[in-house]
């Protein structure tokens, strides 16, 4: 065999085994902010941060009822994404862990924190709680307790842009679907995945990858744990970036964007993060070590980097970091003076709501 | 031999010989197309089983209505005599013994029709329609209406619906409006409801409601609960519908009435219709609405013909029906079990027993109030649901009766239903589980 192979090798030459490979999708570059750009990332993140802290400090006193899921740790993915959308023309839509990705849809701080103390002021009147909020008007359609529910559901939301353009002559948008490690392994997922691609829905698909489905590590769960990879089955390209790094999930973005706006159909962009705190307010977190949580916290916290990077761009001197974090720590104490005074709702509202109509 | 008109689907008691594809002595081989045969579904090929030679057609090309097990020809095999050709007749050869004993007990019972006529009639002119006819226009007329309405499920475009309920939407509104998805129930119910958050108005066809139980998560996460959990700023205003209830000889796993799993939900309309006036101006109803819907039809109803109105016809949710007036008994029902009651009333009125027959029409809102006004003229009350006793609509109607209607009940309210087992296949214990007409009248008899 040995002696025939270099003959035939000769005589076949070098062609490609494989035609079918795509690597279609450019290769995503670190954004390139200008100064307001940058600072305005830094205020969000701080602002996320700043706000789940005074809930858990809530949750603590008794004020916050039920399941709270923060996002400490996670800001960037977030603040990255929404910094590129146009907001209004599309829509976001991601499961339990959702405060952060409301306060970066710029909807108002207090309605979110009354909503946490179970207020009328609340952005769902009290009756949907840290887990179920939604502002249409803002392009946020929730807030989704069910995980993974609302994968199928932002790709019904991609269905209606395009149903919009091509049949109603309306605006063409995109559906942000953010969903976590743990979600990435749920069946509908991969359902969606494949009505996305086979009707080139506008989706982009974000995994938020923050290492732990409550308590079991991505390995421990996930038998291909390169999660980018998960819509190859389905022709879905997926990119694997960064979470940590502000800039380099809005430079994946920008790619994702161009694509799906190009009529491409869906994308996948794994965003790999962190979170600080237990899954939720009740979660110990024995299942990783102090040391771990440690370490992420000194090397690779989002707002660090952020700030380090800005003083060495010259974009911002300790003063105006100071004077940030005055501003943000005065909005979110309003926030949550607001959502503890602020009534509950009357007892008439039980009834409300259930129907739209009236039959 | 003789070439008898086949079952080609598990609900066909009937159908219509489209056409010949030979002619009397004609040789046939095996496979070969001999007939094309229109059924509750689809256009059929009848294919010849054997080789032989066509010696009769003893049913013309386009006869309706002929019945399962008439015989259509006869084809002489290799080897058997071929006797001289008969001439294709135009009308009907005798239909077999057993279907022609189906046939008699309907004729006896023409009270059933005329009782139900009686208490239907439509001010405007009005056309005899089947139920899927009816709900195929329904759909039609509200997409026309509406261009944030479109059709979504399992079939429903190039097939033409399994059930030939969709039949033609796809050439009139198109591919955009009328999608074909894969077999993903839990998906494409997902991806309806997120439409309908996002401003369009789905309607999701289950092939059958024993599928969404694949989806039910998004029926009740999703979709019920949405407007509530936003507080009113967010609505989810899709329909679900697709048959629901026992076919006939499909089994356990494909034989369930979900209509009290979804009832029993805050949030969701649930409606059930009987005829096809209802089917179709329930269905118009649930898709205007604002709300999410169940939408529950029955196979067997879909090639039943009632007189539906012309032109626009809506009908309004939450509104029970009286279909049949009488002043001893109160039978209540929905769906398919309407049929059962009319029979069963109609059965009773011959015995001098005469009934109130209440279509609840809508399980979620529950007139609650049509119930409790013929419970207090008739003072007796028997639910009749094709489903399980246990936890269902008729255990409802009774906490009603009883809560809110105490004093008016001159007897207990019964409930006459399926047996309370998983529906089985053979054929005499399929019959031995659902419910018959003579159970409502033995019910009945057991009150007076």
């Amino acid at each position: 065999m040995a002696k025939a192979a270099a003959p035939t090798a000769a005589k076949l030459g070098a062609t490609k085994a494989v035609t079918g490979r795509w690597d279609a999708i450019p290769q995503p570059e670190r954004h390139i902010p200008s100064q307001a750009e940058y600072r305005e990332y830094y205020r969000m993140m701080l602002l996320i941060r700043r706000f789940e802290e005074k809930a858990g400090q809530l949750y603590g006193m008794g004020l916050i009822g039920g399941f709270c899921h923060l996002y400490i740790g996670q800001e960037a993915v977030v603040t990255g994404l929404q910094s590129a959308i146009s907001p209004g023309k599309d829509s976001v839509i991601t499961g339990y862990r959702d405060h952060g990705h409301m306060l970066a849809c710029h909807i108002d701080p207090k309605t979110v924190m009354a909503e946490l103390t179970g207020r009328a002021a609340g952005i769902s009147r009290g009756k949907g709680g840290s887990m179920h909020m939604f502002s249409v008007e803002h392009g946020f359609f929730g807030g989704h307790g069910i995980v993974a529910a609302q994968v199928p559901l932002g790709t019904g939301l991609a269905f209606a842009h395009k149903y919009r353009a091509e049949v109603m002559g309306g605006e063409a948008g995109v559906a942000l679907t953010y969903f976590g490690d743990g979600a990435a392994n749920q069946g509908q997922v991969y359902e969606s995945f494949n009505m996305a691609e086979l009707w080139k829905l506008p989706v982009i698909f974000v995994i938020e990858n923050n290492q732990y489905a409550m308590g079991t590590s991505v390995n421990r769960a996930s038998a291909e744990d390169q999660l980018y990879r998960r819509g190859e089955s389905f022709r879905i390209e997926g990119l694997q970036v960064d979470g940590m790094d502000v800039l380099a999930v809005r430079g994946a973005a920008q790619v994702a964007l161009d694509w799906v706006r190009a009529g491409k159909g869906p994308i996948l962009l794994e965003m790999k993060t962190y979170r600080y705190r237990g899954h939720s307010m009740s979660d110990p977190a024995k299942y990783r070590t102090r040391d771990e949580v440690q370490a992420m916290r000194d090397n690779r916290d989002p707002i660090d980097m952020a700030k380090k990077e800005m003083l060495e761009l010259g974009f911002a001197d300790e003063a105006w970091f100071k004077e940030v974090e005055k501003t943000i720590r005065t909005q979110v104490t309003e926030a949550a003076d607001f959502a503890e005074q602020a009534p509950e709702p009357a007892l008439s509202e039980l009834y409300t709501d259930v129907l739209v109509g009236t039959y | 031999m003789q070439v008898k008109l086949p079952a080609m689907s598990p609900t066909m008691e009937e159908g219509t010989l489209s056409s010949w594809l030979v002619k009397v002595g004609d040789v046939v081989k095996p496979g070969q197309v001999i007939a094309e045969i229109e059924t509750d579904k689809a256009t059929m090929e009848l294919e010849a089983d054997e080789a032989g030679t066509v010696v009769s057609l003893d049913v013309a090309a386009g006869t309706d209505a002929v019945k399962v097990g008439t015989v259509i020809a006869v084809i002489a095999m290799e080897g058997e005599d071929v006797p001289s050709a008969k001439v294709a007749p135009t009308v009907l050869s005798e239909e077999p013994t057993e279907t022609s004993a189906t046939v008699a007990v309907k004729a006896d019972a023409p009270a059933v029709v005329a009782q139900g006529a009686a208490q239907t009639h439509f001010d405007g002119p009005t056309r005899k329609q089947t139920v899927r006819e009816a709900l195929r226009d329904a759909m039609a007329e509200e997409m026309r209406a509406d261009n944030r309405v479109f059709v979504m499920g399992e079939e429903v475009a190039q097939y033409q619906g399994a059930y030939k309920v969709t039949q033609g939407l796809l050439d009139e509104f198109g591919d955009k409006r009328v999608v074909d998805t894969p077999i993903t129930e839990y998906g494409f119910a997902g991806l309806g409801a997120g439409a309908a958050m996002g401003g369009l108005k789905p309607i999701v066809e289950f092939m059958t409601f024993n599928f969404a139980m694949q989806a039910i998560d998004h029926i009740i996460n999703s979709a019920a609960k949405t407007n509530y959990m936003s507080g009113g700023q967010m609505r989810c205003p899709i329909v679900f519908r697709g048959p629901n209830g026992s076919a006939s000889r499909v089994g356990a796993q494909h034989s369930q009435n979900y209509a009290p799993w979804y009832a029993s939900v805050p949030g969701l309309l649930v409606i059930s219709p009987y005829d096809a006036a209802d089917a179709k101006g329930l269905l118009k109803s649930a898709i205007r609405s604002e709300d999410p819907v169940v939408f529950l039809e029955n196979e067997l109803l879909y090639g039943q013909s009632f007189e539906v109105p012309e032109g626009e016809h809506v009908v309004p949710i939450g509104k029970a029906r009286l279909y049949r007036e009488g002043a001893h008994v109160t039978l209540v029902s929905y769906s398919i079990g309407v049929g059962l009651a009319l029979e069963a009333a109609a059965e009773l009125a011959g015995q001098g027993i005469e009934c109130d027959v209440l279509d609840l029409r809508t399980l979620r809102p529950l007139d609650e109030a049509a119930v409790l006004a013929s419970l207090k003229k008739t003072n007796r009350m028997v639910v009749v649901e094709e489903g399980w006793p246990v936890c269902s609509i008729a255990s409802e109607i009774i906490a009603i009766a009883m809560e809110k209607g105490f004093d008016d009940l001159d007897a207990p309210v019964l409930r006459v239903t399926n047996k309370d087992v998983p529906l089985p296949y053979a054929n005499n214990l399929e019959k031995a589980a659902l419910i018959r007409a003579a159970d409502v009248v033995a019910a009945v008899k057991s009150l007076i």
